[in-house]
């Protein structure tokens, strides 16, 4: 019998909102599937695209970009560059390849503990139903060990 | 090559219980570039850090991985730990396997795999991290205190007292806040006014304070140590300098019926006034809204009857720009309305009113002279119906939180109309009596004991009026059973709600609020005052609702913070700022229009002859906040973040 697809995700999240709201629902003990990996950046602003392909390149099947709300930007206005960013880079997804349903923006405030618990259950079941994002990986894995086609 | 220790702690059962700890480390053992990995039951316990600090000296570390709770709960710890032991702190980071793993999972093996995963992710940052020296940055030695209720001016004062500056910032025209509004204050019955004028009179003559009323913060700009406030004077049509305060404009102005805020709509006003008697500043400013001279242009009496010739009709807003090292945020609450209990008529029978309605008729220099009147015909109630819990602990309707001062006000209330009308009858209706504080629980069972308060637990469905008075329709849960009581005045324990304007303030000054509006501490019980922002404390009923005792403490705690801070000539700040490449930098300036803090300058790039060859971007660590929006829209790719660097967070993702 085979073991039910686990979904791989990257979370890049700002350290002031979307980590400190992660944290919340730790210490509110709320359960959430145990598929995501964060990496805590300074702000959204931070987040180049070429993050999300690596992290799509080296493994994962989804990429949730996540910080605070518009308007409540620790930085004032790194989430609205981010949020300008991202709507430029999804026009540019399907070119290179990767359904834009495989990554998600969410903007998820320190408060909002069980709404990231929300988040990650929701993508993970989003995920299974798509299946492993292999394309892009096979493709690399292509590009650096071509002996083994 | 790397040598990064790695150093996993059970937190007790926090983390082991569902991390298999020791498997852990023996997977990060085998790891590439981890010289050392081991698991321990407190790492933050003497002997956990003992235990980093001996091996960084003896095992020669390069850096350090603590995988344990969130950095946001212990970095600090374990980065002094690591210099202490000779290790740039920066060197350090913590791997969050407790909030962000063992708390949200139960299956040990899922939770096992995920926490190596997170450990080896951090650990290839940690072998990208580079030594970093914290920034220093002068501290300008004066503080701000917004709002001036009692928690604001006992910031203010606390702070002024110990020798700092302070400006304090108040929206209207007199410093006191709702405490000023009050009668009595339990569980004492001490004369609210009694207590907190001395200290209005005190906070505005105070040498080292300097006290805008009427004033408004418009913008604040800056960071911890160097703030930039911009405030707008509102124009009060009155040279404060040269009125006296006589009084005289007040008495002659034609316009009279305007309602009171002070007396929440209770007794009137003219166009010209100060709130109350007792206001600081003692000095008038006309309500351009209801001014007739404004309205039709014709009147000018005060103008006229002013010995000072203090009325200035053509005054402008103005505008003052201030630097201080710290912010304490004391803006208070508002009441709720109570437009969403249309059962209860609040506005359609004057005989309903709110809780601060009863102060000001209750208060010796309220409308009624302190008199219990009922408004409707200036009669004294014989039976006085409290209805608490009205807006609070009502998720359905109105607020989820309780408010937490009703159960005491109202308790008072009761007290206070036996002690005025004494063959009286007071009933409160109740959801629970929550006396909690010292001496509180003492004074309700007072109330019922020896002041016969009838206390019904129970809500109330519906008032309506008939012959004269209004039937209050309820249930005793207690008893099982719906009754009627026939009253003369019903009085709402309404909630208390953040101001209406909170969560845009939060966003002028920075700070978080909470689902309800309040605003956000660091950290719910180690780090009440202080905000996630650096430099900008919280006093009083901003943070949520509070009676004046926990004001008041809060008020002198953040005011602690504000000296600790001002206590120094230079403040550390973490050195995460984005640097720029000159040699790589065209010049697009794309990141100096995207900065919000206006960190990026032109520099000029000459040769050896002082001939200008180009200009580049030049990140000011001072001002830079480290968000790292430029660095990801670089298009050469020429500048980096300090702590985020993209080799750091490429290396943390490869390592996923």
């Amino acid at each position: 019998m085979t073991k039910e697809f686990e979904p791989k995700i990257v979370a890049f999240v700002c350290t002031y909102c979307t980590y400190a709201g992660a944290d919340l629902a730790g210490t509110s003990r709320l359960k959430y599937a145990p598929n995501v990996r964060i990496v805590k950046l300074p702000c959204t602003g931070r987040i180049s695209p070429m993050f999300i392909l690596k992290a799509l390149q080296k493994g994962a099947d989804g990429v949730l970009i996540s910080g605070c709300h518009p308007g409540d930007c620790h930085f004032t206005s790194g989430n609205l560059h981010a949020r300008r960013r991202w709507t430029v880079f999804r026009s540019l997804l399907n070119f290179v390849g990767i359904p834009d349903e495989r990554i998600w923006v969410s903007w998820i405030s320190a408060a909002e503990g069980n709404k990231f618990a929300e988040i990650i259950n929701e993508m993970t079941e989003k995920l299974k139903t798509l299946g492993p994002f292999e394309p892009y990986k096979t493709l690399i894995r292509d590009i650096e060990s071509p002996a083994e086609i | 090559m790397a040598r990064i220790g790695v150093f996993i702690c059970h937190c007790g059962e926090n983390i082991a219980g569902t991390v298999d700890c020791a498997r852990v480390a023996a997977e990060l053992s085998n790891h590439p570039g981890v010289a050392y990995a081991v698991d321990y039951k407190y790492m933050c316990s003497d002997p956990g850090q003992e235990q980093i600090r001996r091996a960084i000296r003896e095992r020669k570390l390069s850096g350090v991985v603590v995988a344990a709770c969130s950095p946001r709960m212990h970095e600090t710890t374990f980065r002094r730990v690591c210099s202490e032991a000779g290790l740039n702190p920066y060197l350090c980071e913590m791997a969050n396997i407790r909030e962000q793993c063992s708390w949200v999972h139960t299956d040990k093996e899922e939770a096992t795999i995920k926490a190596i995963e997170i450990i080896r992710s951090m650990v290839e940052k940690v072998k990208r991290n580079s030594e970093l020296t914290p920034i220093e940055v002068p501290v300008t030695r004066r503080a701000m205190v917004i709002g001036g209720g009692i928690a604001g001016i006992q910031a203010a004062l606390d702070i002024a007292n110990a020798g700092h500056e302070v400006v304090l910032v108040e929206r209207t025209l007199s410093l006191g806040g709702h405490m000023a509004q009050l009668s009595e204050t339990f569980p004492t019955l001490d004369c609210s006014q009694c207590i907190l004028t001395p200290r209005m009179v005190e906070a505005a003559q105070h040498p080292k304070i300097k006290l805008y009323t009427y004033a408004e913060v418009e913008e604040v700009t800056g960071f911890i140590g160097n703030f930039q406030v911009r405030v707008r004077l509102k124009s009060r049509y009155v040279d404060v300098d040269k009125c006296t305060g006589c009084g005289e404009c007040m008495t002659k102005c034609p316009s009279r019926k305007i309602p009171s805020e002070f007396d929440c709509g209770l007794g009137n006003r003219t166009a010209i006034y100060t709130p109350f008697p007792q206001a600081v500043p003692n000095k008038p400013a006309i309500d351009r809204e209801n001014c007739i001279y404004f309205k039709t242009g014709k009147c000018g009496v005060c103008a006229k009857v002013c010995p000072t010739g203090a009325i200035n009709y053509e005054m402008k807003d103005e505008i003052v720009e201030l630097e201080v090292g710290a912010i304490v945020v004391a803006t208070g609450f508002d009441v709720q309305d109570t437009d969403i209990y249309g059962e209860y008529g609040y506005g359609r029978y004057p005989d309903v009113i709110t809780g601060l309605q009863f102060e000001r008729l209750a208060s010796a220099s309220g409308p009624t002279g302190g008199k219990i009147l009922r408004p409707s015909d200036g009669q004294e109630p014989g039976t006085v119906v409290f209805i608490q819990c009205v807006g609070s602990r009502d998720s359905s309707k109105g607020l989820k939180y309780c408010s937490k001062i009703c159960c005491m006000y109202t308790a008072k209330h009761a007290m206070l109309y036996k002690h005025k009308v004494h063959d009286g009858q007071a009933h409160v209706f109740y959801m629970d009596i929550r006396a909690a504080g010292k001496g509180y629980d003492e004074f309700t069972r007072r109330g019922i004991e020896e002041d016969h308060t009838c206390y019904v637990r129970g809500r109330v469905s519906k008032i309506y009026p008939q012959c004269g008075e209004l039937i209050v329709r309820g249930a005793d849960t207690l008893l099982g059973k719906p009754m009627e009581i026939a009253a003369d005045l019903v009085v709402l324990a309404t909630a208390a709600i953040p101001k209406s304007d909170a969560r845009q303030f939060a966003q002028i000054v920075g700070i978080g609020y909470d689902e309800n509006g309040f605003f956000n501490e660091a950290h719910p019980k180690l780090r009440p005052v202080e905000t996630a922002t650096a430099g900008v404390f919280l006093a009083g009923a901003c943070q949520g609702p509070k009676d004046i005792p926990e004001s008041v403490s809060q008020g002198s705690a953040a005011a602690s913070k504000v000296l600790a801070l001002l206590s120094r000539n230079e403040l550390e700040r973490e050195p995460v700022v984005a640097m720029v490449n000159p040699e790589t930098c065209s010049g697009c300036w794309s990141c100096l229009q995207a900065c919000p803090f206006k960190a990026i300058e032109k520099k000029e790039i000459r040769d050896r002859n002082g001939k200008v060859i180009k200009y580049v971007a030049q990140v000011n660590p001072g001002m830079c906040q480290g968000c790292g929006t430029c660095v990801a829209l670089c298009r050469s790719n020429s500048i980096d973040l300090a702590g985020y660097s993209e080799r750091q967070i490429f290396g943390q993702v490869m390592g996923l």
